[in-house]
């Protein structure tokens, strides 16, 4: 089969989607940006593969709008085992990636003790791996280093007490390795693990698995070609592919946005650190467009500061400003200020919720200043990015849309933040049939 | 030792044989300019709009323009610092950031480009009014210099043209205090026949500098107009107009030119001759003096040159007709300061921009807004609305500063840019595009 990848990699997420000729969403893939974009995009482009895969299960299943309880179940299942069986994986890697660490002087007298020891300690991890996957089981995060790191210490003293040898010999190996592991995406092939995945469940008896079986194996048949592959997003330039695989964001949003709502004329996206109005036209392309100079200020990183600074969880900031019956008139929006400000406030005696509710309304504000310049909002209007998923500043958006542009459709998917992912997939399925609409294939 | 104006240039820079001549003359004149008083010359402060260098030749005086100043300091990367002692001395943010790095670098003692101090002005000419701002600078340097100060008053053109009552106000002012005054300072009477005689020289090398911005309008074209065009611009637009040395230049950059067309060869751009023409753009405002180099890569890597551009037209609308005409010395000095781009308003700017995105057949309009010149921005977003609408060709906006480095973000503009000729692209393969 093939597929078209689009790769948005942002200031703080790198997001992928993989798409079908028939232009429908195959998968779609997440990770933080970390300061290694190349390897966020690997596993971005990973994690959009192993969602394409569980598409493709509901395909075959005939149950591709999710709601056959059954089929869910089972999928759900499939998703732990493979989860497990992607950790295992890791591990393995870690574990040779440790032992190839103890060379040289300082494991001179303890080598042989040290590997055996290693050996101990990956017994152990791998036995009980099989139970941070079960069914309600909560994992803090689902990213390798964080649920491996914190077990590898506990288990790592245990056994070099038990072995008698120094614990930071253990240390030493461990932080030499996790790096480099975490900086390379899980070798194994996909099919394998969901192979043995598939053969865990059949053996749990979760479900139908046993009729599921053929199916979900048929499913897994089917290749993935990776026909093209465009990237876009804010560390574009650093993508490792040539200019001609690269597109600009504000193009790809524009297309994006398109895709997911075909009557839109006007997007707003507001990322962590770009704000941006695009005009398209009715086939998606990009008439006009503004977007914040050098300065982010009322761009995603501003909330993310606001929440450092009152000790709360980004998404919390939504509901607590939703509270405000009085939002305080704030007309700052300078990342830079915005602690003080706050603190000002609270100072003057003001409610925590009013002057996030006043927050939320100057961010908005500044984003319809942006718009307006790019030539104001026509019927219909999406708004997409991070900040797209706060309540808050949907419900100031909404009201400020209204005051200046009277009755307008604002459409705001679920899924806003791949929007660019989405218009750089569309970009690469154009491009892979010679399309040149922005493109040189 | 400080740096000498070729030094500050890197030895890898390609340039064709007339930017070298241009740096030459350049370099010539600053050493005029910080050797003028102990040759006993006297020296001019005034602005390359409405600069009236014929005039000022005319009394032995010697022109030194601080905008120049300015983007020499831009260019040389002393601009920031400039500003920011400026800033201490109790100068706004907002402030256009021309004057604050004029008077940043008269703090800092007033050095040239050549590493010289530069002269005490012995007058301040200000005979263009149509930025508001070069007011307020010429009353600060006044009170630094204590010198006479002229001011010719230029009407602004608010109606889109120029009317016999507008002329006639400004030759009385040329009469009755300019010529005056500069015979006072210099000490040497005005002569009119010496004064036809450089306008003479002027319309000459006018004549060529037409030809040569008008050569963008070849596929591909073989001149930058807006990059490139600021090489072109600088001795006419400078102390050179009414020069032989101009006349010198102009001819033989026509001739550069012309054998570039003859070859089809497009411009030179520091990397060396651009490679394939792929976007023709107009340009509107200033470009950016303290990224120049990064700024321009940013066009000539994506094959974009700029084949016409507002810029090259603030010290003079010739491509519109005008040229100095030694028949009519005074009239013709005050219709120079009327026509210039920045005395237009703005619907006939719009009329220019959208001529030029016709006549040469470009692609479509970029508007470099500076953060700190409302002269130039404010109605830009109209204009670009307008021009949009009448052309049917895509338009975009990129902000900037002329000489302040705080504002120019490269990640940004370049964002901007890709997305521009990205833009173009697609508008240009048609809109069966989604289907």
């Amino acid at each position: 089969m093939k597929t078209f990848t689009g790769i948005d990699l942002g200031s703080t997420t790198t997001k992928a989607v993989l798409m079908d000729e028939e232009e429908r969403i195959l998968g779609r893939g997440i990770t933080n940006s970390r300061s290694n974009y190349d390897t966020a995009c690997r596993v971005a482009q990973q994690e959009a593969a192993v969602d394409a895969r569980f598409t493709l299960f509901r395909r075959e299943f005939g149950a591709d709008d999710g709601s056959d309880a059954q089929v869910e179940d089972f999928l759900a299942g499939l998703e732990r085992a493979f989860r497990l069986e992607q950790f295992l994986e890791q591990l393995d890697d870690l574990e040779e990636t440790c032992i190839r660490q103890v060379r040289g002087d300082r494991f001179e007298k303890n080598a042989t003790g040290v590997k055996a020891a290693l050996g101990e300690v990956f017994i152990r991890l791998r036995g009980e791996a099989p139970a941070m996957f079960a069914p309600g089981a909560s994992r803090k995060s689902d990213f390798f280093r964080d649920i491996a790191g914190s077990r590898y210490l506990t288990v790592a003293e245990e056994v070099a007490r038990i072995a008698d040898l120094p614990y930071d010999l253990l240390l030493n190996v461990y932080d030499k390795s996790i790096i480099a592991v975490e900086n390379r995406p899980p070798k194994g092939e996909l099919s394998d693990k969901f192979h043995r995945a598939l053969k865990r469940v059949t053996e749990q008896g979760i479900g139908l698995a046993g009729e599921m079986e053929k199916q979900v194996k048929k499913a897994l048949d089917i290749e993935l070609e990776e026909t093209y592959l465009v990237g876009t997003g804010y560390g574009r330039v650093t993508l490792p592919f040539s200019k001609e695989h690269i597109r600009s964001e504000i193009l790809c949003h524009g297309l994006g946005a398109h895709m997911m709502y075909p009557l839109t004329r006007t997007v707003l996206d507001i990322g962590g650190q770009d704000t941006k109005g695009i005009q398209v036209d009715d086939h998606g392309i990009v008439e006009n467009f503004q977007m914040n100079d050098r300065c982010a200020a009322g761009c995603g990183r501003y909330l993310g500061y606001i929440a450092d600074e009152m000790n709360m969880g980004l998404h919390e900031l939504g509901p607590l400003a939703m509270k405000s019956e009085k939002p305080a008139r704030i007309n700052s929006t300078c990342t830079v200020f915005a602690g003080a400000e706050l603190r000002d406030r609270l100072a003057l005696g003001e409610k925590r919720e009013d002057i996030l509710a006043g927050l939320h309304r100057a961010i908005i504000l500044r984003a319809i200043s942006i718009i307006s310049r790019s030539g104001g909002v026509t019927d219909q209007f999406t708004f997409t990015g991070g900040v797209a998923k706060n309540e808050a500043a949907v419900r100031e958006l909404k009201m400020l849309v209204f005051e200046n542009y009277g009755e307008v459709v604002i459409n705001i998917d679920p899924d806003s933040i791949y929007t660019g992912a989405l218009g750089g997939a569309e970009f690469a399925r154009r491009a892979a049939y010679g399309r040149l609409e922005g493109v040189e294939a | 030792m400080r740096p000498s104006i070729v030094k500050a240039q890197p030895a890898d820079v390609e340039k064709d044989a007339s930017m070298i001549k241009q740096k030459e003359m350049m370099a010539k004149h600053y050493n005029r300019l910080t050797d003028a008083k102990e040759n006993g010359e006297k020296v001019a402060s005034t602005f390359v709009p409405g600069n009236l260098n014929e005039l000022i030749m005319c009394f032995d005086l010697v022109n030194n323009l601080p905008e120049v100043n300015a983007i020499q300091s831009g260019l040389r990367k002393q601009s920031g610092a400039y500003i920011m002692e400026a800033e201490r001395a109790g100068h706004s943010e907002d402030v256009c950031t021309y004057v604050k790095s004029d008077l940043g670098m008269m703090a800092k003692g007033n050095i040239g480009p050549n590493g010289k101090k530069l002269p005490d002005p012995d007058v301040l000419l200000l005979s263009y009014t149509g930025c508001f701002t070069f007011l307020k600078w010429f009353e600060l340097l006044r009170e630094q210099y204590k010198c006479p100060t002229i001011f010719l008053q230029t009407p602004y053109m608010a109606d889109g043209k120029v009317t016999p009552n507008m002329v006639q106000y400004m030759v009385k002012q040329l009469k009755e205090d300019v010529i005056p005054t500069l015979e006072q300072v210099s000490g040497v009477k005005f002569d009119i026949d010496r004064l036809r005689e450089y306008l003479a020289k002027s319309a000459k090398a006018e004549d060529d500098l037409v030809h040569i911005l008008q050569s963008g309008k070849n596929k591909p074209s073989p001149i930058d107009a807006y990059f490139g065009g600021i090489y072109y611009i600088g001795p006419i637009f400078g102390a050179f107009r009414g020069t032989d040395d101009a006349i010198d230049y102009y001819r033989f950059l026509r001739e550069e030119v012309d054998q570039r067309v003859l070859q089809g060869l497009g411009p030179v751009t520091p990397d060396g001759p651009m490679a394939e023409e792929k976007y023709r753009l107009v340009v509107e405002g200033p470009p950016n003096y303290t990224n120049f180099r990064q700024f321009w890569k940013m066009f000539y890597e994506e094959g974009a040159t700029v084949v016409a551009s507002s810029y090259t037209k603030v010290g003079g609308t010739y491509d519109y007709g005008f040229r100095h005409d030694p028949d009519r010395p005074l009239e013709t000095l005050a219709e120079y300061c009327l026509g210039v781009y920045t005395n237009r308003n703005l619907p006939m700017r719009i009329d220019m921009l959208c001529d030029y995105i016709n006549e040469y057949e470009a692609d479509g309009l970029l508007i470099n807004s500076i953060k700190s010149c409302n002269s130039f921005s404010a109605g830009q977003l109209l204009i670009m609305r307008e021009v949009e609408k009448r052309t049917g060709k895509p338009a975009a906006f990129i902000e900037t500063d002329l000489v302040d480095p705080r504002y120019f973000s490269a990640a940004n503009v370049k964002n901007r840019l890709e997305s521009y000729f990205q833009m173009v692209e697609q508008k240009r393969s048609g809109s069966g595009a989604a289907a």
